[in-house]
């Protein structure tokens, strides 16, 4: 139990765990904001999304189990590195900016982007044709929904609040704006899974994520920065130096206690 | 208790799933929820129950799991299977008519219709700089005024968010419709 996995080249595999790794990672970081958010009803919201996207990973990753004949607890804990294939955009740290390690413009902001990536996806996804992929889509969409509402509100209410709080949700947008070429594209792994039937493309949601993005950005008097040619790489295992730091606080216990269960 | 199998029938299987309680809101039963799906009886191969677990990440499912085998059990059922069916996704329109009083006797505010607020529709995104005030009007399940307001959009679970009432000036839960 305790040594680490590697996982194979299956496409429709690493596709999987795109999807469940990003909602994982995702909520590793939203979890680090229990007990430390600005108000009380903040708290309770980030960390009950956490909870949901980490539902959501739980049944993606039984999916992937099912696949490379591993566990839940197997494929959450004991990969490396390199074996991870969440977007980079959802392991950078709560903030990225020196001197403000926890930026709730920041956090709010990449849930609201990646709520807007995932709601359309899991919209197609219902048309998987794979049975149990279509389930966890059709649930995880009513709670998308939910998510996006919420932390889409957030960036409105801060972009278009005061001087100071415009200020920070705008740096926090300049911030994360590189990062989100990397989920709105796509690459073989996507084509194999458009070409089988599995899901879409990521790049096949672009436009409508440009569509809720931009209506938000308006509302909020907030201008989304220009594209550069920079582009991450998470979703290939290749990872900012930010994720083997969330690993190691991440899969403690299971490395140091192998197989503990609740 | 049982001192018959011919007490083993399928009503009597609904009549034990009746006292399966939801272990975050001891009212209402996994019945008045509709997370029970459906149940087979088969003779020998036992007692086969559908259930469809609510929100991904709602952590009372596996509990859930565990009571109802362990109800179904100690009635005299054996063995006890569970299917887990993830679609079609649970909704808050399978609350029963019962389960809804039963919430609100309990102080929460039972969901509105989910449909028109489910997958695939076009729903306008709803932003809410001003806070409060776009938040649906509910009435409160204390007094009865639509006069409340909503406080927090995610409450003690995901499925639920804080109110108050503006008239008795109580804080109440609302199930949000999903």
């Amino acid at each position: 139990m305790q040594a680490s996995i590697t996982l194979s080249n299956d496409p429709k595999l690493r596709y999987v765990l795109r999807l469940a790794d990003t909602c994982l990672i995702l909520a590793q970081r939203l979890g680090e904001w229990c007990g430390h958010a600005p108000a009380l009803e903040e708290d309770i919201a980030l960390t009950n999304i956490a909870l949901d996207l980490v539902g959501q990973s739980r049944l993606l990753y039984a999916l992937a189990g099912q696949l490379s004949s591993h566990t839940e607890d197997q494929l959450a804990f004991l990969r490396d590195e390199r074996d991870y294939l969440n977007v980079t955009l959802v392991e950078l740290p709560n903030g990225i900016r020196k001197g403000l390690p926890n930026d709730f413009a920041f956090s709010i902001l990449r849930v609201f982007a990646v709520a807007s990536f995932l709601k359309p996806l899991w919209q197609r996804l219902q048309l998987s044709n794979d049975a149990e992929l279509a389930a966890v889509a059709g649930k995880a969409l009513k709670e998308v929904r939910y998510h996006q509402q919420h932390t889409g509100d957030w960036v409105v209410r801060l972009g278009d609040g005061t001087d100071e709080s415009h200020r920070r949700m705008q740096d926090a947008l300049n911030q994360l704006w590189p990062y989100t070429t990397e989920m709105l594209s796509s690459d073989a792994i996507d084509e194999a899974a458009h070409d089988t039937g599995l899901g879409p493309r990521f790049g096949d949601v672009k436009a409508d994520w440009l569509a809720d993005v931009n209506a938000v950005l308006t509302a909020a008097t907030l201008q989304a920065p220009k594209s550069t040619a920079f582009t991450s790489t998470g979703k290939t295992g290749r990872h900012s130096e930010h994720m083997g730091f969330l690993l190691t606080d991440m899969q403690y216990l299971q490395r140091s206690f192998p197989g503990g269960v609740w | 208790m049982i001192e018959s199998a011919t007490k083993l029938t399928n009503a009597y299987a609904w009549e034990v799933l009746h006292t399966v309680l939801d272990p975050e809101v001891p009212v209402v039963s996994i019945c008045d929820l509709g997370i029970v799906r459906g149940l087979e009886l088969i003779g020998e191969q036992g007692l086969t129950v559908v259930l469809t677990p609510t929100y991904s990440g709602c952590p009372a499912t596996e509990l859930i799991a565990a009571e109802t085998t362990n109800a179904l059990t100690k009635a005299g059922f054996d063995p006890v299977n569970l299917s887990i069916q993830h679609a079609p996704a649970w909704t808050t329109d399978w609350i029963s008519t019962e389960g809804r009083d039963k919430l609100r006797r309990y102080g929460i505010a039972p969901p509105g219709p989910a449909s028109g607020n489910v997958a695939g529709q076009d729903i306008v995104l709803r932003y809410m700089p001003q806070g409060r005030q776009a938040a649906p009007a509910l009435d409160c399940p204390r007094c009865g005024s639509n006069h409340t307001e909503r406080l927090s959009a995610f409450g003690s679970t995901a499925c639920k968010a804080l109110y108050r009432c503006l008239a008795c000036q109580e804080p109440f839960e609302h199930f949000k419709p999903f």
